[in-house]
């Protein structure tokens, strides 16, 4: 059976979107429910297709599908053609699947917001922007879907745009996420150049004759985009800004989904990768910096969304250094970026539902012991707090116990990292946990903290089910890795200077010191007002000086350029241009009884013109 | 005399300014109606004309008729592909910038009709522009388009519109000055060899000797760098275009300015392909200066039309650059981009020009929170913007890619620079963007009406247009092929062969 409808994954949210963006206040009354139901439509065909699959053999499950030539100039040519293979599909299901759940969520979570419709809209743009990223056959088309969810992000996050701060944090985004595109824009250049095309086939087929040095420039440049997209260091700073979005949209976009598409190219690109060694390193250590990074970022903040945000920029950290470990981690980066797919969206929807209940308080100083009113809340998240401290048997413990092992066997020290950086986690989250359902309550009179509506619980429930089962990818007989194998090789056997078992213990034991030290910490009151902490405090409070980097090396230098260009092109270009023009004024001041001030006497001059034109002509002719 | 399909659509525009005019003062709403009709029926016959075009070639539109026999100039019309693009996007473009400027001039120096008699003048002599094959007749019309513009500027528009129309002309002149000195030196060449001929094809015939050759390469190219504008001949766009109307804007940058880019292919590398070669390395280093300086400087602009106008040469770098890599990705790419930047900057244009008609100030200061009370305002302005930056999806996207990645294949390290104009370009339309859209809603701006119907009607070709090239670019992309396939064999270069060629089987 061919896939020849792949297409309609992709164009039922599309067409979804038109009609909710396009069709004015007439939709508002349906609007979100037709938004709910074209991902859903998308989930149940992929779903007929995941399971076709099951029923075909490795070389049938791959298939480009060719839906019409883009372009061609010179020798190449660009077809709008999607790829259906087993990496894909899991994308498809992920998206259209927890994006089912994000939308029916966003129903009761939207519901007093007039301009609910327009929020749906968005989200479905989004929704086909990202089954295009993942189905796309070509890197050129991969940028257009690339380029179509931070179109999608930039909207929602400032889908509140009358607040300044949720504008300048779209805008900021927006940019950031260029600066990431400039490396996918020479990608794709370079395979031009390179291999005449930028069809996954073609350059599958041609990384074999790549020169060293050629290798590992596409590997830094898909790193470079693969950053801007992941909020992966140096170009992390976007995400938690990104934070001013609404909760769903942090749920979808900036955990489940959008900021893990760095990982998928990175994977998809197994090809180029496997030829330089340089490259993959540089992509273990972006991971392993930003899993360590975003874990201490996460440790500071007050704000829960900002503090499972930098919980996202960790978690992805760990993806990425899986990726760069080759076909020893690319299996377990894509099962650690589902699981965390569930888990994490599960977090902040149930973060979502808490603020929904506090008067969108983001402040945990102002929460505790919320797990009396807001039951159901509670128990979800805290299925996802356990999968993600990899506590068995939820679904965590396996992914991100094979990333920790993949590390050690790999380098001692990566895997020291990871490692550590599953201790800090365990520290956050459970710091997180402590300050939001347990302790005294902090709320102030007027918070009438209440469970929020079926529509939005229902989701969360769903939600901590996978939370809890994701693991079952794996651990019923490696499904995920065999799955996989046809698109990112076949797992790479490893040696561990310690058995499985022993790494498996002592990892939950770095976890335990982290439960403990935060109990410890977090055990007695909690101000309600942040204390000023240490430096080190401010350093992790204040993203760690990443904001101030960017100002200090790019911002300012970047605002002094454009003025002194400004006033440059006024003063020097066009003043000397002005000046010239008033010398030949003081010239022609003796001659000013020509200069009547008429276009009629102007034009006459260059009629007289155009007749010493002819004249000169007819000269030369007859000469 | 036979009257070919081109002389027909030249005509047609040119009889309507006429006919406009002879509409009584006081029937100002007739004249329009009878300009709008014109434009609308010289669209039709150049839909006719461009299908015709892509079926049966070039053959049946060339034509040539004697002119002023001693010099050898001729009324020689005919097309290739890349005049073809150029006149679907004038023809296209009058009728959208007549519609969304219906009441713009009504208190400008002369009439209403007047205006719109000079837009009219202005699309025959630039059709004229672009499917010219005369070297005379094209310098004719080259200058002759100077005149409606002067008045269309100078006429209609702000308080500064004199100085910025008399700067507009005075620039321009001395571009065509030495463009002039170009032309006579053709001449002389041409007599030398025989009986003179301005024919393209017979002056493309002619053995010059390269110091003769570079020479008159520079006159020409110095007349389309003044017009197209490239830095640091680019100072008269800001004041003109943020003085004249919103529609003269439009078809200002749209329009009269792609006849330097067209100028530069047509003219530059089919007459002097050997200069244009040596003379590469300095152009593509202007081009690129062109590309970052226009973004940078529009970045810090104050005033919503000079920093569109800066945005325009940052766009105009891009498509100097592309010709003068002298790759078929690269020549193609910048034909498609003056389609597409017509586009986008029109539709940039116009809504600028309908939120500035609202508030009386293009000042972005005066502006903030404009989305919350006119949100399909907002919304096409940010469109337009998104595809002034050429996002992936909408047409203007892949004419930029295929400027970029054609330079790259033969400059990386121009290109490796060039790319950061796609960071700048994000900003200085979303900075404008944030400014003048979103916050809390500035005083003034309360009672901001949305858009109407009318502005509606002239904005949605255009979107259309680019989410449909953007997704299905073939149609165009394939006219400009044959153009591109000639220029390059005729300027004997040709695209690098890729380093590692995958074959069928290995895939």
């Amino acid at each position: 059976m061919s896939h020849e409808l792949t297409w309609l994954l992709v164009a039922v949210p599309a067409v979804s979107a038109a009609i909710l963006l396009l069709g004015g206040k007439a939709t508002n009354a349906w609007g979100h429910l037709l938004g709910t139901l074209a991902p859903l439509i998308s989930f149940a065909f992929g779903l007929v297709l995941f399971v076709q699959m099951q029923g075909q053999g490795h070389e049938e499950r791959s298939e480009t599908v060719r839906l019409f030539e883009w372009f061609s100039v010179g020798s190449i040519k660009v077809d709008f053609s999607l790829l259906i293979d087993p990496l894909s599909i899991l994308f498809v299901l992920l998206i259209t699947g927890v994006g089912s759940l994000i939308h029916i969520y966003s129903i009761g979570y939207m519901e007093h917001d007039p301009r609910r419709r327009r929020f749906f809209g968005y989200l479905n743009l989004f929704i086909a922007a990202m089954l295009l990223l993942v189905l796309a056959a070509d890197y050129l088309l991969v940028f257009v879907g690339w380029e179509g969810v931070g179109l999608a992000s930039y909207l929602l996050i400032g889908f509140w745009q009358h607040k300044d701060s949720a504008a300048v944090a779209a805008k900021k985004a927006f940019v950031v996420n260029r600066v990431g595109d400039i490396g996918l824009s020479l990608a794709v250049m370079s395979m031009w150049a390179l291999f005449g095309s930028s069809a996954f086939v073609t350059v599958d087929a041609g990384a074999e004759g790549l020169s060293s040095t050629w290798a590992t420039l596409l590997g830094l440049m898909l790193l470079l985009a693969a950053c801007g997209k992941s909020a992966q260091v140096p170009l992390q700073s976007w995400l938690l800004d990104a934070m001013e979005g609404p909760t769903p949209v942090s749920a979808l976009i900036h955990a489940a989904t959008m900021v893990t598409a760095g990982v998928y190219l990175v994977v998809r690109s197994s090809a180029i990768y496997e030829h330089t060694e340089a490259a993959s390193t540089a992509v273990v250590i972006v991971g392993t910096v930003t899993a360590l990074a975003g874990a201490i970022i996460g440790c500071a903040k007050d704000d829960i969304k900002k503090a499972l945000a930098g919980s996202t920029m960790s978690q992805i950290g760990y993806m990425m250094l899986a990726a760069g470990l080759g076909p020893a981690g690319y299996a377990f980066a894509i099962f650690h970026l589902l699981t965390h797919g569930f888990f994490k969206a599960n977090m902040f929807l149930g973060a979502g539902s808490v603020m929904h209940g506090m008067n969108d308080d983001v402040d945990m100083r102002h929460y505790g012991a919320l797990r009396t009113p807001m039951k159901v809340t509670f128990v979800t998240f805290a299925f996802g707090y356990l999968a993600i401290l990899g506590i068995p048997p939820f679904s965590g413990f396996f992914s991100k116990d094979k990333i920790i092992e993949a590390a050690f066997a790999d380098n001692f020290v990566i895997g020291l990292c990871a490692l550590l950086g599953a201790g800090i986690t365990a520290f956050y989250m459970t710091r997180v946990m402590i300050m939001t359902f347990f302790g005294k309550k902090r709320w102030a009179d007027d918070v009438h903290p209440h469970e929020s509506p079926a529509v939005m619980t229902w989701p969360l429930i769903i939600l901590a089910a996978l939370s809890l089962g994701g693991g079952a990818l794996y651990f019923a007989g490696h499904w995920i890795v065999g799955w996989l194998e046809p698109v990112v090789g076949p797992e790479e056997a490893h040696h561990l200077p310690v058995s499985v078992l022993v790494l498996t213990l002592i990892t939950l034991a770095v976890v335990a010191v982290g439960i403990a030290v935060a109990v410890l910490l977090y055990r007695r009151d909690i101000p309600r007002e942040a204390p000023a902490g240490s430096p080190v405090t401010t350093f992790a409070r204040r993203d760690l000086y990443g904001d101030a980097l960017n100002e200090a090396v790019l911002m300012r230098p970047g605002q002094y350029l454009t003025r002194t260009l400004v006033w440059l092109d006024n003063r020097g270009v066009d003043g000397l241009v002005n000046g010239l023009a008033a010398l030949f004024g003081g010239l022609s001041g003796r001659l000013r009884r020509f200069q009547t001030g008429f276009v009629r006497s102007y034009a006459l001059s260059m009629v007289f013109g155009a007749a010493f034109v002819v004249v000169a002509l007819l000269a030369v002719r007859l000469s | 005399m036979n009257i070919g399909w081109l002389t027909l659509l030249l005509l047609l525009p040119f009889v309507g300014a006429l006919a406009t005019m002879l509409v009584p003062k006081a029937k100002a709403l007739l004249a329009k109606q009878v300009a709008l009709g014109f434009s609308l029926v010289t669209l039709v016959l150049t839909a006719i004309i461009a299908i015709g075009y892509q079926r049966n070639g070039a053959e049946d539109y060339a034509e040539t008729h004697a002119w002023i026999e001693p010099f050898g100039a001729h009324f020689a019309l005919g097309l290739d592909g890349v005049g073809v693009v150029l006149v679907v996007l004038t023809a296209l473009l009058t009728p959208i910038v007549m519609i969304a400027s219906w009441n713009d001039a009504q208190d400008g120096r002369w009439s209403e009709k007047s205006f719109f008699a000079w837009i009219l003048g202005l699309e025959a002599l630039s059709l004229g522009v672009f499917a010219a094959t005369d070297v005379f007749l094209f310098y004719v019309l080259f200058e002759a388009t100077l005149i409606p513009m002067y008045f269309l500027i100078g006429g209609f528009g702000g308080a500064q519109r004199s100085y910025a129309a008399v700067k507009f002309l005075l620039y321009s002149l001395l571009g065509g000055l030495l463009m002039l000195a170009s032309v006579v030196g053709l001449y002389v060449l041409s007599a030398r060899a025989g009986d003179p001929s301005y024919l393209l094809t017979d002056l493309m015939q002619l053995d010059i000797s390269q110091n003769t050759e570079r020479w008159l390469f520079l006159g020409f190219f110095f007349a389309f760098a003044v017009k197209a504008p490239m830095v640091p001949f680019h100072t008269w766009l800001p004041d003109a275009a943020a003085e004249a109307t919103p529609g003269t804007s439009v078809l200002l940058v749209g329009i009269l300015d792609k006849i330097g880019t067209f100028g530069m292919i047509r003219f530059c590398l089919s007459l002097f392909p050997n200069a244009s070669e040596w003379a590469t390395p300095v152009v593509l280093v202007l081009a690129l200066i062109s590309i970052l300086y226009g973004a940078l400087v529009a970045i810090g602009q104050t005033d919503i039309k000079r920093l569109i106008a800066y945005t325009s040469i940052s766009h105009f770098g891009f498509i100097v650059m592309g010709i003068f890599a002298l790759t078929s990705q690269g020549l193609t790419g910048s034909t498609l981009y003056m389609f597409n930047h017509g586009l986008s900057t029109a539709a940039l244009f116009l809504v600028a020009g309908y939120l500035i008609s609202r508030r009386g100030s293009a000042r972005i200061v005066d502006y903030g929170g404009v989305e919350k009370v006119a949100p399909v305002l907002a919304g096409t302005f940010l469109f337009a913007g998104l595809s002034s930056l050429a996002l992936p999806g909408l047409s203007p996207f892949i004419s930029e890619f295929m400027v970029l990645a054609g330079t790259f294949s033969r400059h990386k390290v121009l290109a490796v620079i060039a790319v950061l104009g796609i960071v700048l370009a994000a900003l200085y339309i979303l900075i404008m963007y944030q400014r003048l859209m979103t916050g809390p809603v500035r005083d003034g701006i309360e009672k901001l009406k949305d858009l109407n119907a009318r502005e509606v009607l002239a904005i949605a070709p255009l979107v259309v247009l680019i989410i449909g090239l953007g997704i299905f670019p073939k149609p165009v992309v394939d006219i400009i092929k044959p153009a591109v396939e000639s220029t390059m064999q005729h300027v004997g270069v040709t695209d690098k062969a890729p380093e590692i060629p995958v074959t069928e089987g290995q895939k």
